[in-house]
């Protein structure tokens, strides 16, 4: 069943599912090990210079990239057949929001990698780790650019069905997924690859901050109540009978009147 | 159990209980994460400990150690209580303690033993072959070698060594600088005892069982005011700080209360509260301004002009027009006003001379007892001549009159201050006094044309005495004359009015000082009106500000002056607040013998600082300032056009200053030459001085075998904070790259020293090797030779008190030293007993000859009443009398460790004792044989040992009346014998009291009043300087027996100061039109005060502390002289005169007065200093500008309370009449790259 160990099939049929194990069990591992590692670890404090420029226009472009990526590549090709939006449609939309998209992370991505190398103060508390995944996406915006040299050669979208067709496979547990992309330009399968590496070193670098905002306190915004008691019980009191009265003139309010018997320690109310 | 589960709180239930109708919800998310921030706060134990930092804090602190590490720090709060009615000491510490935590784990601790590299290569490659005394002897007498590592000081290139290598190489080092040269060319800096007494023993007691010498500190540092010992023969006493309280007047007198007495401050808070008023004297807007119901804002410098003008009201209002009564009868009892001085002629004219002396007079008014030595007054009772009891004559070779009781000859008396009524004087004099209010430098001139000798009319009587008719006048007769005061008496030079801008008065004061009559006026009343109203509490709180003048004694004077004629000094809530470094040892007596190894040899060898450096880092060699400039006109004839350096050698010549190096022939030498010769060692030093075969070492410092060959710095920063001349210091000491920018007497082709030996090239590189023990890499430490790393103050045991409250309270190891650390007290005992192991090749028992200057508090302080000099033949070489004594002290270079650690026999046979008493200590030492067990065998059988720092601990609180009861009775009992009055009641009840180190380290304990200190430590008062002189009637120390407000020693008349006197700041000369470039213009008076960031240099590293000013060296200056200068705040500026240059940044502040600018010492050179463009290297520091400059009066010995003593008497390191260039930076180069960077002076000569 298997084919022979090739390197397209390890690159594209094994790599994803070791990438999404490794970010999967490694970002859990990193959490429970140490949760107050997990932070974007700014260096604002240590130079602004270059970086509300390089982090605005960096970040502006990846977002629109990473979404871009991630809908192109996921929405089920039976979708846009339903819809009725033509694969050279979706091919040019690709090619004009993701091309300038890409330049400009590329651009903020340059002044970040400039100052991260070049700063004394920045490239002193710089990690190994630090700076390779800055240089690793880097590379991989540069690649994705070049790309397009290639996908304006096929602007019929023929191309860019095999890479949905691979990704919804891989999802699929379809063991040849491979295939969908063994022949695509080379260019193409190495920025997959570096991807797919970049999502393999997700758990062990800066990147993690990419998912704080889950963390985010969104829900206080969204409570029901201005007060919010944390209790330590496991299980939630007995309701009271009643409604607490009260007292006339803003005192103190009386006591529940039919208050049940407190079981556990330290009376409430 | 799972972050990532427990936030799954969806997984939970939605049965959510809301209360407060729906305004408040209940959740059950995890709470686990609190754990987090509540382990932040968990430790596993809290030891209490303090920071051995000069800052008279001495605050103690909870340490809180966590897995084994120091996490942080908290302020004790449990001192004994005051008492009802007194606030308690609570709370004490400030933003400096609490960061001190940061040092022990911050990258600039010292972690490993280091050496430089040059040094540790040569070192082991010789090591391979050669012994360590053959290869320290090599490495000495190849120039190359020694070269190679001495030339690199400073420059980085340090290695890690073993502390087997680098202790072998200091004991090495150490006893070859002793076969050598002899063991006084070993010296030794530590200061202030009082802040880890155990570790300053440590390092000590090694030099003193070697013959090293222990270097002062509090002279040095120019803390010292002489005037105190001038006037009260005690080094300094003074109140605790919760005495403010009782104050019902404060006077804050050039101290920044709030921002250098932090943990003290909130009494001053507390006694305004109670309504004490208070009045804030400082040049600049000081944060202890904001306390002051009134801040007068006086010029810098001119203080004692102020001060005249308040003792010119104070005496009119209160002395003459009216007399209060309090005052009157404390002066006639506690001051020297009623002693007579004969008025001497010279050339015709009448100038106050020397003190009436019972030997002057036929008869000797009944006295065989010293009686030159027993000052005179008339007896109101009786009108007669009378020896009043108190006098220092009485005080040695006879008991029982030396007391302040009004009685003379054993009848009683009531002693006349004045002679003014038409029936008890005979005549009324002109007489001279000085006047040098014209003689101001351009920076202090203020238009003044007065003659510099003002007449003015004195009542007199004339007596009969052995030489003829005498006029004599009482003090307190010519000090009002002195203040310009009209008597009607006629004459000129003296004021009816406040108004009469006459020397003296509120308006002539207003015109120098800048500070307003009516201002001047008011204050002066309500001073002396409170002390009258309640018997003295009127208080001066008083800083080091005032007294690093050249002419401090001017300033410190006038202050005492107005505190004693208004009877405050010894009341409770009154005095002379004087707080500087923390210089009260509180168990002194118990804590010198193990200090000074007193137990194994007497005496030890102590030099003071100021000379030395002035000699040894070669200042004297750029000496501007001439004898002539300040020498009085009034001056008796003599000798008196001679260097300051020469004076210095008469005075250790005379036997009035110590010396180090003491003779130019190794003295273990000396020994075994006299034993040669059969002749014991004094007599024999002094026949070959005299005969010129053998020499002082003071009379050539720049000779090659007067050098000080080793120097061990320990709890010290001594080149990045107190250096004065700190470029003289790297230049001829250390012998490396210098900042000097003027030259020598020779090159300048100015008159050179008489007395001291002119060599054309001044040496470079004194020091054979200089070891810094420190817990972190300080400016010393860069530059040192040897780097050994210390126990920081959380790790090892110590003690610690403080002038600022009465109790003693020690540093303790909350951990372990870190890294590779050791306390002092390991490392001392490892280099003695390296040097036990390494020494014997060439050292064993040897007799060393010790040269031991006229000590106050001994017989020996009544040795000089004229002023001769043996060398000029004017007297013969009395060693000990004439000249220093010269003792044999017994060394065993064999046993330096043993003896360490052993307390040795000597305090079993000779007793323990201060302050001129003494008592036997036997049964004390017994004691400590039984706590801390015996030595069975070797050289120090069947003594106590002192093996730990603990140990030593126990020595000092079991020795010292201080800690033990009994001895307090015992020390009590021995000054009763000399007053002839029973104090033992002082400490009776205390008798039983033994205070132990794990009494203090429950907690702090208050310390037993003995006779060492002039206050009492009991529930009724505050500790407060000269209470028991006052309520007990025992003598101030002094020629008098009072507190002595004229000094009438030959040098003191010579240089004007026999009273008091406004004298201008000198002249340095140090802004010459050679160093000044062209444009820059603006040149200010250079002030160095304390700052709010540091305690001296410590935590000026500190990151916590830097982040809360600008992160590195400032310096601050007007906004008028900013904008003259075009500075901008925090510009680089650079600051520059002959001395050197310093790079800092600007503070542009409204709060400075024009014309001066501030830099807080001591920033240290190795945080964020630029190169200097003047000099091309890293900026500097502070002391980069300024030059240590000795005065005369200050080498006065022999003379009663003017003897010398340790940190007690002696040269003092002023600055503050510095000047410097203050000028914007072009460029700012960090010297952080490879090439070598040029100063732009000399790129262009290129």
């Amino acid at each position: 069943m298997f084919p022979n160990l090739d390197i397209d099939f390890v690159i594209f049929g094994i790599m994803p599912y070791m990438a999404l194990t490794v970010l999967v069990v490694g970002s859990i591992a990193r959490y429970e090990r140490d949760p107050f590692t997990w932070k974007s670890s700014s260096s604002q404090l240590l130079r602004r210079k270059q970086l509300v420029w390089g982090s605005i226009l960096f970040h502006v472009g990846i977002i629109v990239i990473f979404f871009g990526h991630v809908v192109g590549l996921f929405t089920p090709i039976r979708v846009l057949d339903a819809v009725g939006i033509p694969y050279w449609f979706k091919q040019w939309l690709a090619v004009l929001i993701g091309g300038p998209a890409g330049v400009v992370s590329l651009i903020g991505a340059t002044m970040l990698l400039h100052r991260r190398l070049v700063d004394p103060r920045i490239r002193a508390t710089s990690s190994w780790a630090d700076i390779v995944i800055l240089v690793l996406i880097w590379a991989q915006l540069i690649i994705g650019l070049f790309t397009i040299t290639q996908t304006i050669q096929h602007l019929d979208g023929a191309e860019m069905v095999r890479f949905m067709t691979w990704s919804q496979s891989i999802v699929a547990w379809n063991i040849n997924a491979w295939t969908d992309v063994v022949d695509v330009h080379w260019l193409y399968k190495l920025h997959i690859f570096l991807g797919l590496l970049i999502t393999m070193m997700f758990p062990f670098t800066r990147l993690v901050h990419m998912v704080s905002g889950f963390a985010a306190p969104f829900r206080y915004l969204l409570r029901s109540g201005y007060q919010i008691v944390r209790s330590r019980r496991s299980r939630a009191l007995p309701k009271r009978s009643g409604p607490v009265a009260v007292a006339p003139g803003g005192g103190v309010p009386p006591r529940a009147v039919s208050q049940p018997p407190s079981t556990n320690a330290g009376p409430i109310g | 159990m799972s972050h990532l589960l427990d936030r799954l709180n969806f997984l939970q239930s939605k049965d959510l209980e809301p209360f407060s109708n729906g305004h408040g919800q209940t959740t059950r998310e995890s709470r686990e994460w609190e754990e987090t921030y509540r382990n932040r706060w968990r430790h596993d134990k809290v030891v209490r400990s303090t920071h051995g930092v000069n800052c008279t804090g001495s605050c103690s602190w909870k340490i809180y150690v966590k897995s084994g590490i120091v996490t942080w720090e908290t302020q004790q709060t449990d001192y004994p209580r005051t008492r009802p009615d007194l606030p308690n000491h609570e709370p004490r510490g400030c933003a400096r303690g609490a960061s001190y935590s940061w040092y022990l784990y911050s990258a600039n601790r010292v972690k490993n033993p280091l050496v430089r590299g040059r040094l540790m290569k040569v070192w082991r490659q010789m090591r391979e072959t050669m012994t360590p005394i053959e290869a320290w002897t090599k490495l000495q007498n190849d120039p190359i070698l020694r070269a190679s590592y001495v030339e690199t000081r400073g420059k980085g290139g340090f290695v890690r060594a073993t502390w087997d290598e680098a202790t072998e190489i200091v004991a090495a080092a150490n006893a070859y600088t002793a076969k050598t040269y002899g063991p006084d060319r070993i010296f030794g800096f530590s200061p202030i005892p009082a802040m880890s007494m155990i570790s300053y023993a440590a390092g000590s007691r090694y030099l003193s069982l070697m013959g090293g010498v222990c270097m002062s500190f509090y002279d040095w540092y120019c803390d010292l005011p002489p005037a105190s010992p001038m006037t009260w023969g005690e080094q300094t006493d003074v109140p605790e700080s919760a005495d403010w309280y009782n104050a019902g007047y404060l006077l804050i007198w050039g101290s920044n209360v709030p921002q250098t007495r932090t943990p003290d401050a909130h009494f001053y808070t507390e006694a305004r509260y109670r309504g004490t008023k208070s009045a804030v004297i400082c040049p600049d807007y000081s944060e202890a301004a904001k306390f002051g119901d009134v801040w007068l804002n006086v010029k810098q410098g001119t203080d004692a002009a102020l001060a005249m003008a308040f003792g010119h009201v104070i005496l009119r209002e209160f002395h003459l027009d009216r007399q209060a009564e309090y005052f009157e009868d404390y002066c006639r009892k506690y001051s020297d006003f009623p002693m007579l001085v004969k008025i001497e002629e010279k050339d015709g004219r009448m100038i106050p001379g020397r003190f009436l002396r019972a030997d002057d007079l036929d008869g000797k008014l009944g006295q065989d007892n010293n009686p030159a030595w027993k000052t005179v007054a008339v007896d109101g009772v009786s009108g007669d001549l009378v020896a009043p009891n108190g006098s220092i004559g009485y005080r040695w070779g006879e008991d029982g009159a030396w007391n302040l009781e009004e009685k003379a000859a054993g009848a009683d008396t009531d002693l006349r201050m004045s002679l003014i009524l038409d029936e008890d004087h005979d005549d009324v004099l002109g007489v001279d006094f000085p006047y040098f209010g014209a003689d101001a430098t351009p920076a202090f001139a203020t238009g003044d044309r007065r003659p510099n000798v003002l007449t003015k009319n004195v009542p007199v009587k004339r007596i009969e005495t052995a030489e003829g008719t005498v006029a004599v006048a009482t003090v307190f007769d010519l000090f009002c004359a002195n203040y310009g005061l009209d008597r009607g008496l006629g004459g000129d030079w003296v004021a009816k009015d406040f108004d009469q801008d006459v020397p003296g008065t509120p308006a002539w004061a207003e015109k120098i000082t800048g500070v307003s009559a009516d201002k001047i006026v008011h204050v002066a009343r309500e001073f002396a009106q409170t002390a009258e109203k309640t018997n003295g509490k009127s208080m001066i709180i008083i800083g080091a500000a005032m007294n690093h003048w050249y002419h401090m004694d001017m300033n410190y004077r006038g202050v005492i002056n107005m505190l004693v004629m208004c009877g405050c000094v010894g009341q409770s809530g009154g005095g002379w607040a004087h707080y500087v470094g923390q210089e009260k040892l509180r168990p002194q007596t118990g804590w010198l013998p193990l200090a000074f190894a007193l137990d194994w040899g007497r005496p030890p060898r102590h030099m003071n600082s100021t000379s030395a450096w002035y000699a040894h880092t070669d200042q004297w060699r750029y000496e501007t300032l001439t004898a002539g400039e300040i020498l009085s006109p009034t001056a008796p004839e003599g000798d008196w056009d001679i260097s300051l350096i020469d004076y210095n050698i008469r005075a250790e010549r005379m036997g009035w200053l110590p010396s180090a190096p003491q003779l130019r022939t190794n003295p273990l030498e000396v020994a075994k030459a006299a034993k040669a010769a059969g002749k014991e060692i004094a007599p024999y030093v002094a026949e070959q001085l005299t005969s010129g075969a053998l020499e002082m070492s003071c009379e050539d410092p720049d000779a090659p075998e007067n050098w000080p060959r080793n120097l061990f710095v320990w709890r010290s920063n001594l080149l990045g904070s107190s250096g004065k001349g700190h470029e003289y210091f790297l230049k001829h000491l250390l012998g490396t790259d210098h900042g000097v920018l003027g030259h020598d007497l020779g090159e300048e082709g100015r008159q050179l020293p008489k007395e001291a030996a002119w060599h054309d090239e001044g040496p470079r590189g004194k020091l054979d090797l200089l070891v810094t023990i420190d817990f972190r890499m300080s400016t010393t430490a860069v530059y040192s030779d040897i780097v050994l790393p210390t126990a920081s103050w959380y790790e090892k045991n110590d003690l610690n008190t403080s002038d600022m409250h009465p109790f003693i309270h020690p540093l303790q190891a909350a951990v372990d030293p870190a890294y590779e650390s050791k306390s002092d007290w390991e490392i001392f005992k490892a280099i003695a007993y390296k040097v036990q192991q390494v020494a014997p090749e060439i050292l064993g028992r040897e007799t060393d000859v010790v040269a031991l200057p006229i000590l106050h508090d001994t017989p020996g302080e009544i040795a000089q009443d004229q002023v001769r000099d043996w060398k000029k033949g004017e007297c013969d070489l009395i060693p000990g009398k004439t000249a220093p004594n010269f003792i044999a002290v017994e060394r065993d270079y064999t046993a330096i460790g043993d003896r360490f650690c052993a307390l040795g026999p000597l305090m079993d046979k000779l007793g323990n004792g201060g302050k001129g008493i003494s008592w036997k200590t036997g049964e004390e030492v017994q004691h400590l044989r039984e706590l801390n067990g015996v030595w069975q065998d070797g050289p120090a059988e069947g003594c106590a040992k002192i093996v730990t720092d603990i140990d030593a601990s126990e020595v000092v609180l079991m020795l010292a009346p201080e800690t033990n009861g009994e001895v307090a009775v015992k020390a009590w009992e021995a000054l009763s014998k000399a007053t002839g009055r029973d104090h033992t009641h002082l400490a009776r009840t205390k008798e039983d009291e033994k205070i132990r180190f794990r009494d203090i380290a429950a907690q702090p304990r208050k310390i037993i009043s003995s006779p060492t200190w002039s206050g009492l430590e009991s529930e009724k008062v505050c500790y407060n300087a000269g209470y028991t002189n006052v309520h007990e009637l025992i003598p101030w120390r002094t020629l008098t027996g009072r507190q002595q407000l004229y000094q009438d020693h030959l040098w003191m008349l010579a240089f004007g100061e026999g009273f008091v006197s406004y004298r201008p700041p000198v002249d340095l000369k140090t802004v010459t039109e050679a160093v000044q470039d062209d444009g820059d213009t603006l040149v200010l008076n250079f002030i160095t005060p304390h700052q709010k960031w540091g305690i001296h240099s410590t935590y000026t590293d500190n990151l916590l502390m830097l982040t809360l000013n600008r992160g590195g060296p400032v310096i601050w200056i007007s906004e008028n002289d900013a904008r003259s200068a075009g500075i901008v705040d925090n510009d680089w500026v650079e600051l520059y005169n002959v001395n050197g240059a310093l790079t800092a940044r600007a503070v542009v502040s409204q709060r400075m007065k024009d014309g001066t600018t501030f830099m807080y010492h001591a920033q240290e050179k190795i945080v964020n200093t630029p190169g200097s463009e003047k000099t091309g290297h890293r900026g500097g520091i502070h002391n980069s500008v300024t030059r240590a400059v000795p005065k005369p009066t200050h080498m006065i010995g022999g003379y009663a309370q003017q003897s010398y003593g340790f940190n007690y008497y002696g040269t003092v390191g002023a600055n503050r009449d510095e000047f410097v260039v203050v000028r914007k930076m072009k460029t700012v180069d960090w010297l952080d790259r490879e090439k070598s960077w040029v100063a732009p002076e000399q790129e262009a000569a290129k």
